[in-house]
């Protein structure tokens, strides 16, 4: 192998060499943190994908080495590769920091905002991203527009209402099928997602575009409505898979799983595979396989401590800890005006067990019964 | 009388066909050029014209020529960008229509020095009368042995084909252009790369505006020096002016861009002035998507110096207190329009064009669309004015393409120049329902000639 050629960028601040043709996303994503800019519609995974959502756009205050120039506008930073020298501002500038609030406003304008009763709820990138760079206030008072829901094929429903627009699931279908059926129709703000006319999405890997999906708008038919990702304990397996790798998350709650996914990284994209390739399941493993006897468990997933999902239920054995700050130190001294613990509501989510301790799915029978606790 | 390159044969009877255009001197330039010139002194001709892209951006064309990439064994594209849809702009309509053959001329030369053996016209789909009179001139000049395998002998071959667009204003967007000729939907490419690098089928592409392109065919006949000395300072060449609106004589200008702004406006030779006597309320100079002004910026600038009709002067104190050649679509507006519904119409094309890829374009437009329907309605609150110019800013510089630019310039010069208009609107709801607002100060610094 040939040296690398390798690229001086700075991002916030911290410097970091990484090789040409890299993107400012993904230099930023090697320094990690709050330093990586958040991504709606780019998908490592997928090739062409990104530039459209203009959530991850950054300034670029200095062009390179040879250049110093900054560059005139905010630049999309998954489709602008770095370049020596480059000197790149994300949360440390207020342009970016403003633009950022405004592009949360526009996706969240026509966004139906049924967390509720929506699959997506807790496992949402536009949730996260609404959470950590939007406004709690919207100043649309306008009808908002919706779609009646389709069915695209047996096992993938279609809620047009809530997409963005993001066409991950369009490159999807491009890169993992040999025929893509559904596109976009339409332009501007009534352009939607669609089969022309009415087709079904039956292809072997279709089921990877709700994995794609970064809200509810594709969603898994076979785990619809049956439960909230935030009660489900997230479990790594695999299976012997005659057509896909067979490397999977099980959402189990007792010995019963609810749904299968593909693993997902960090950053919320799916994990590759030990010999390298993007870890995409096929729909036999993803809708088929719904019983823990047919997986082999390795053992329980580190979730984000900052996700929902892990609320409570991991301990130090998967590389989390339980914050023990009180609220009033992290919020600055100031007191929260109203803090509500859900979880003394439900007796799933308050196990007297660690759910992190126990090996393999967890059943009814490791819990103990309330009464014989009290 | 000014001086007129394109359109100084336009009024010969049946100009419109080969042998009267070829009587006239036509297709000299492609001799002179396939004969007497080599691709790299045409490239240095039209960069010593100083001639500038005609369809809204003005970048040098000449630069442009150059940067195309020159890969061995990868062929390279011309594209004639004749979708023009920007509202207020029909200048290539008319180009097109009555001297195709000038166009195709231009296409030539313009073809031998990029080399480009397929060369493209994208039209807009709406001009399927002037898809057969272009088609019609391709088969004369293919008949001519202007077109076709080696041409008058060189060696050099070319084609021209016409597609026809599906009417759709963003593919006048080169990247749209390019993905929408490709047969792809048509949505802008996210850039860098450049068509110049990748662009048709991800071959080194050229993408010109119509008449541009036709510019060239003087370029050669004059030399690029002797055209450069025609105009003003960067400002070189002549500019097809498209004027409308509420003026005595609309129509297709060809000027020299060394006349004000008011003499354009107001002498017989051009728009004759203001129709039934009334007074000039502001003017769109370049098209829809450029910034609106006030009839007292128009025609001066801010310092105080009368405005010219050329790239510099009326570009000259920046958005704040200027506007944009841009396409050369003249809008004229008098005392009775109203800004606040002119800005809603504009608002209206640009939700419905927008192509809907990136959010702050997709969901802008529309909620900005709304919000001066809500103001034109009568329904407005003053903080919808503050409201506009947020959504505006941030729209503006933060999508793919210069749709997003295109859509939230006319508004933030609306509510720069016009704001008490739009106060009014939400102050006196029914009135602003039955009555305009006028002309108001807006008047007074006007200096209109008798």
């Amino acid at each position: 192998m040939s040296e690398q050629t390798l690229f001086k960028v700075t991002v916030d601040g911290i410097t970091i060499e990484v090789p040409a043709g890299t993107t400012i996303l993904q230099a930023a994503r090697q320094i990690g943190g709050q330093v990586a800019p958040p991504a709606m519609c780019y998908y490592s995974k997928l090739e062409g994908s990104g530039g459209k959502c203009r959530t991850c756009l950054v300034e670029v205050s200095k062009g390179s080495e040879k250049d110093p120039r900054p560059m005139p506008k905010l630049v999309a930073s998954c489709r602008t590769t770095v370049m020596d020298g480059m000197e790149v501002k994300n949360i440390t500038s207020e342009k970016v920091v403003d633009a950022r609030a405004g592009v949360v406003e526009f996706l969240l304008l026509n966004h139906p905002l049924d967390c509720p009763i929506c699959d997506q709820a807790g496992e949402c990138h536009l949730q996260d991203l609404s959470f950590d760079h939007g406004k709690s206030n919207t100043r649309f008072e306008f009808q908002r527009r919706t779609f009646k829901k389709h069915d695209l094929g047996k096992h993938i429903q279609l809620h047009m209402t809530r997409c963005i627009l993001c066409y991950r699931c369009v490159f999807t279908a491009d890169q993992l099928t040999n025929k893509r059926v559904h596109g976009i129709l339409d332009r501007g703000d009534h352009a939607e997602i669609a089969t022309h006319i009415e087709k079904s999405l039956d292809n072997e890997f279709i089921g990877n575009v709700i994995d794609v999906c970064p809200v509810g708008a594709l969603t898994d038919k076979t785990f619809r409505f049956k439960n909230r990702v935030w009660f489900l304990k997230p479990m790594d397996a695999h299976r012997d898979c005659p057509t896909c790798a067979g490397r999977v998350t099980l959402w189990n709650r007792g010995d019963e799983v609810y749904r299968v996914t593909a693993r997902k990284d960090e950053w919320g994209e799916i994990e590759d595979t030990p010999d390298g390739k993007p870890g995409w399941i096929c729909n036999t493993c993803r809708f088929d396989k719904k019983e823990a006897s047919d997986w082999t468990i390795e053992g329980p997933r580190a979730i984000s401590r900052a996700s929902v999902i892990s609320q409570g239920h991991y301990s130090g054995n998967v590389g989390t800890t339980i914050p023990t700050e009180t609220f009033k130190a992290v919020n600055g001294g100031r007191a929260p005006h109203l803090l509500l613990d859900i979880h003394d509501e439900s007796e799933v989510n308050q196990p007297n067990i660690h759910l992190g301790q126990i090996q393999g799915p967890a059943h009814g029978t490791t819990f103990n019964n309330k009464n014989e606790n009290a | 009388m000014g001086v007129k390159l394109l359109l100084d044969k336009a009024n010969v009877p049946g100009i419109r066909t080969y042998d009267v255009y070829r009587r006239e001197g036509g297709y000299r330039s492609v001799e002179k050029a396939l004969k007497e010139m080599t691709t790299d002194t045409i490239v240095e001709e039209v960069k010593k014209s100083g001639l500038r892209g005609r369809g809204g951006a003005g970048f040098p064309t000449g630069m442009k020529w150059s940067f195309i990439a020159k890969p061995e064994g990868v062929p390279r594209h011309l594209v004639c960008n004749a979708d023009e849809s920007e509202p207020g702009t029909f200048k290539d309509r008319y180009l097109m229509e009555f001297l195709p053959h000038l166009l195709i001329e231009g296409l030539i030369v313009s073809s031998y020095a990029l080399g480009s053996n397929d060369t493209y016209i994208y039209i807009r789909g709406e001009y399927a009368w002037i898809t057969d009179i272009l088609e019609q001139a391709i088969d004369e000049a293919k008949a001519a042995g202007w077109l076709g395998k080696n041409i008058l002998g060189t060696g050099f071959d070319c084609n021209i084909h016409v597609q026809r667009g599906a009417g759709a204003y963003i593919c006048g967007e080169e990247t749209a252009l390019i993905e929408s000729l490709e047969g792809n939907r048509g949505n802008p490419r996210i850039k860098p790369p450049f068509p110049a690098i990748q662009g048709v089928w991800m071959r080194p592409t050229v993408v010109n505006n119509v008449e541009t392109l036709a510019a060239i065919v003087p370029i050669i006949n004059l030399g690029g020096e002797e055209y450069a000395k025609i105009g003003v300072g960067k400002s070189t060449g002549t500019k097809l002016i498209s004027a409308c609106g509420n003026i005595n004589k609309p129509g297709v200008y060809e000027i020299d861009m060394t006349i004000t702004v008011e003499e354009f406006i107001y002498s017989d030779e051009y728009c004759g002035g203001i129709k039934d006597g009334k007074k000039l309320k502001a003017c769109i100079p370049g098209g829809s998507s450029v910034p609106i002004l006030p009839a007292n910026l128009l025609l001066t600038t801010a310092k105080g110096e009368p405005r010219y009709m050329n790239y510099e002067s009326l570009s000259d104190g920046g958005f704040a207190t200027g506007s944009m050649l841009g396409s050369g679509g003249f809008i004229v507006l008098d005392e009775d329009q109203c800004i606040v519904k002119n800005t809603y119409t504009l608002a209206r094309f640009y939700r419905h064009e927008s192509c809907g890829q990136c959010s702050p374009c997709r969901e802008g437009t529309g909620w900005m669309e709304k919000i001066l329907q809500k103001i034109e309605t009568g329904k407005g609150e003053m903080s919808d004015i503050d409201l506009l110019w947020d959504i505006q800013r941030k729209i503006e510089g933060n999508t793919i393409c210069p749709l997003g630019d295109a859509a939230a310039w006319p508004v933030a010069a609306a509510i720069r120049h016009f704001r008490d208009e739009f106060e009014w609107h939400v102050n006196n709801p029914e009135l602003s329902q039955t009555s305009n607002f006028g002309l108001q100060h807006y008047a007074d610094p006007i200096h209109v000639p008798a």
